[in-house]
């Protein structure tokens, strides 16, 4: 390192600890954002320099000279060695959807110091880790999914195990986003209507693109836009029109339309709804999170949560029970450490990347970027007042459904805020009631309409705002609910296949809509179940949901250090299992507690134990209101409680037979068989990172080629490579 | 900033949106199998981003995306 470079890390290490100093030792103070920006942006920096160099030289030892499948495979459709520039963008698109907006918001109730170290630590050591080790692994063997390596490379039970793990996952996950849409939608007639909205508008760039201008994507997502933005406003005039009524819909009932629309979608073509949806998403996405970004540092607010509060130790928090360990690391999955990432990591990435050496800017890159979505997402639920907070995210059970009832129920969480301040927060953004509106939109998009009003429009554009933002995450779940739903219906019909061929066929419609079927099914199952609970959907649901990511990423962590263990890397292998077994601490843990734990607010079967008991005794004990209520509770607590032990189970037999495995690999180095593709040497020049250095530049000039990167000219005119 | 260096930023704009939203793909396609036959025979573009689509139908597990 030139002492240039030393005297800059050394401030940018500065400015970070400077950060972490000023959020951690403030007592009682209000703290600026900045100081959460400055700890967050120093940390990823000091991070993605010198522990993904680490990763990328040492450990994987990433080869420059070695040929990609991207560059072997290139076919120019799926298999294209493309620009890094682009494939970044391609990839953290993939990755980055709702989860990581939810997830902090709901950490919030703990304070913003637990949530936001959790996000930054867990990001640096665990999920970029696990995102650029599953992509390199993935990118040596053509792109394998992470089933197809766990079958390889640990064996058919641990595979099998995952594939069931995947499918589960994807049922409560589909669930849990469903609720979310669902509790933000409710009574809110503008909300119903801008989204239902959407729709239309994708069917319309669908056939635009189908059939009009095939293959113009830019146009009709510019159009699209503009149509979605005219949504949003329209939504207002009819929330004040005679119209309002119609679009003022039950829980219930938009359940009934989640279900139908997912349905349709996963059943309609590909080209007519989902296609242009994820167009429109993805737009829609990559804008307002650039605009988050900018309207955060601009309005730098002021964090008016605590650092810490008493629901981090006492365990008994509205939003969701259980203490701070392990519950803060199950309810943060993205933005910190998410399972789900090694399904894109291994799968569509590995086949574009041109160069091993830009598998640490892609993997642990996007992944950083999406830890710090999720820090705005931290930021702007802790610059609400906590008292409004807590009203939003407390279930009805525990506030009740009157401002008063609200703001008593508050009081006695150890905040305040007015009766009359919580009815004006809801007018502010023209809904009729702010109150347990749980699941973390509403709360992010307030904060969201708080920054974005604070540098355009002023108080009368807060309403827009709330409903942009409400919108913006609506789009994502949507789009996710339609991909993960076909997903699922992919999976069981190949799963049926081996029971019945034509199930594999995607053109047997009766397969098609069987499999479509049992999966909205599943996922409408839980949904319902989430909107009827009286305990409270997100407060049941969403621990089940983190544990299920957080089992997703120990299965990737687990193949990755089985990988590294059997291909001769033993002495790195803790780079990926101090994660892995902090993780496998996390997640038994929480399902250990989950399943055993006397609190009845943490453990399903002691909730069952409670409500039965009641029901013997013919009491109905609160927050149930009837004894068909207290029914629900016992079997909505039975067959969550059932599920935590089956999550539990999976993974440990997925870590066994993984531990198998590296012990064979030890004790017998040459029994192992490695499925890796043999080497071959690479024609292809590319930069590795965001920025060319100037050797870089001068060998892609040497080459010929652009700085895009690409095959070297003389190598491209005598070999006959295709 | 002269009119040529904002045509470039603009060309530079326009090519990372073509690339990302995969408008490009056709070109490539075209230029992938001109490379070696410059008369070879190649789909319209309607018909490639039909049978492109087409594909993801088949499996819906590419281009996925995460919560």
């Amino acid at each position: 390192m030139t002492p240039k470079s030393i005297a800059v890390w050394s401030l940018v290490a500065l400015a970070g600890a400077i950060g972490w100093a000023a959020l951690a030792l403030s007592r009682g103070e209000e703290v600026s954002a900045a100081w959460m920006l400055a700890a967050a942006l120093g940390s990823y920096a000091i991070a993605y320099r010198f522990y993904s160099r680490f990763i990328a030289n040492r450990v994987l030892k990433a080869d420059r000279n070695r040929a990609t499948p991207a560059e072997l495979l290139d076919n120019g459709v799926d298999f294209h060695p493309t620009d890094r520039r682009v494939l970044f963008g391609h990839h953290f698109a993939a990755i980055a959807g709702a989860g990581p907006l939810v997830g902090p918001v709901l950490a919030a109730q703990m304070g913003y110091l637990p949530g936001t170290i959790w996000l930054v630590v867990g990001v640096i050591f665990a999920g970029a880790v696990q995102d650029m080790v599953t992509l390199f692994f993935s990118t040596r063997r053509n792109g394998r999914s992470l089933g197809q390596m766990a079958r390889d490379e640990i064996g058919p039970v641990g595979g099998i195990a995952a594939l069931v793990a995947v499918f589960i996952i994807m049922i409560i996950l589909l669930a849990v986003l469903a609720l979310v849409i669902v509790n933000a939608l409710a009574h809110s007639p503008w909300g119903v209507f801008s989204i239902g909205m959407t729709i239309p508008i994708a069917l319309f760039m669908g056939v635009y693109l189908r059939i009009l201008r095939p293959g113009k994507v830019s146009e009709v997502s510019l159009i699209g836009v503009a149509l979605l933005l005219l949504a949003i406003v329209s939504g207002g005039w009819v929330a004040e029109s005679s119209w309002a009524d119609f679009f003022t819909l039950e829980p219930g009932t938009l359940v009934i339309w989640m279900i139908v629309y997912g349905f349709l979608a996963s059943v309609l073509p590909v080209w007519l709804l989902l296609a242009p949806r994820d167009y429109l998403s993805t737009f829609m996405k990559v804008g307002t999170i650039g605009l988050l970004a900018v309207g955060v540092v601009i309005a730098l607010p002021t964090l008016k949560m605590p650092a810490v509060t008493d629901f981090a130790s006492s365990g008994s928090g509205p939003v969701f029970a259980g203490s701070m360990f392990p519950f803060v690391f199950i309810t943060i999955a993205c933005g910190a450490l998410s399972g789900f990432h090694s399904l894109v990591s291994s799968g569509t990435t590995p086949k574009m990347v041109q160069k091993e050496t830009q598998i640490r800017m892609i993997g642990y890159g996007a992944m950083l970027v999406e830890s710090f979505v999720a820090i705005m997402a931290m930021i702007a639920a802790c610059i609400i007042d906590p008292g409004l907070y807590f009203a939003i995210n407390a279930p009805v059970g525990a506030i009740g459904d009157s401002v008063q009832s609200a703001s008593q129920a508050v009081a006695n969480f150890g905040f305040t805020i007015s009766p009359d301040a919580l009815a004006q927060a809801a007018k502010d953004v023209e809904e009729t009631s702010l109150l347990s509106r749980t699941g973390g939109a509403p709360t992010f998009a307030l904060g969201m309409s708080e920054i974005f009003s604070a540098v355009v429009g002023g108080t009368a554009m807060k309403a827009f705002w709330y409903h942009f933002a409400i919108m913006f995450e609506a789009l994502f779940i949507l789009t996710t609910v339609d991909a993960g739903t076909r997903v699922g219906r992919f999976m069981l019909q190949d799963m049926l296949g081996n029971a019945y061929k034509p199930f594999r066929e995607v053109s047997w419609k009766p397969g098609v809509w069987f499999a479509s079927a049992v999966v909205v099914g599943g996922w409408g199952y839980f949904l319902w179940v989430g909107v009827h609970d009286p305990l409270g959907g997100i407060n049941q649901l969403f621990p089940l949901f983190g544990i299920a990511n957080q089992l997703l990423a120990a299965v990737a962590l687990a193949v990755c250090t089985t990988l590294l263990v059997k291909s001769g890397r033993l002495k790195w292998a803790w780079v990926t299992a101090v994660p892995l077994a902090w993780d496998v601490a996390v997640t038994l843990t929480a399902s250990w507690q989950k399943i055993f734990s006397e609190d009845v607010k943490v453990g399903f079967f002691a909730q069952r134990d409670k409500y039965q008991a009641g029901i013997d005794a013919g009491e109905v004990l609160a927050p149930a209101k009837t004894m068909d209520d207290m029914r629900t509770v016992v079997t909505n607590s039975t067959v969550d409680g059932v599920l935590s032990a089956l999550f539990a189970l999976l993974i440990i037999v997925v870590l066994v037979d993984a531990g198998r495995v590296c012990y064979k690999a030890i004790r017998d180095p040459e029994s192992v068989k490695l499925h890796e593709t043999p080497f071959v040497e690479s024609k292809l020049v590319a930069p590795a990172s965001l920025f060319a250095t100037k050797e870089e530049k001068a060998e892609l000039a040497a080459a010929g080629v652009g700085p895009e990167g690409g095959i070297r000219k003389e190598a491209a005119e005598t070999g006959s490579r295709t | 900033m002269t009119g040529a260096d904002v045509r470039r930023v603009a060309g530079r704009i326009r090519w990372y949106v073509r690339e990302l939203t995969g408008e490009s793909v056709y070109d490539r396609y075209v230029a992938h199998a001109r490379a070696h036959d410059p008369e070879a025979p190649v789909l319209s573009r309607r018909a490639f981003e039909r049978a492109r689509m087409d594909a993801r139908e088949a499996d819906p597990r590419e281009g996925f995306r995460c919560c």
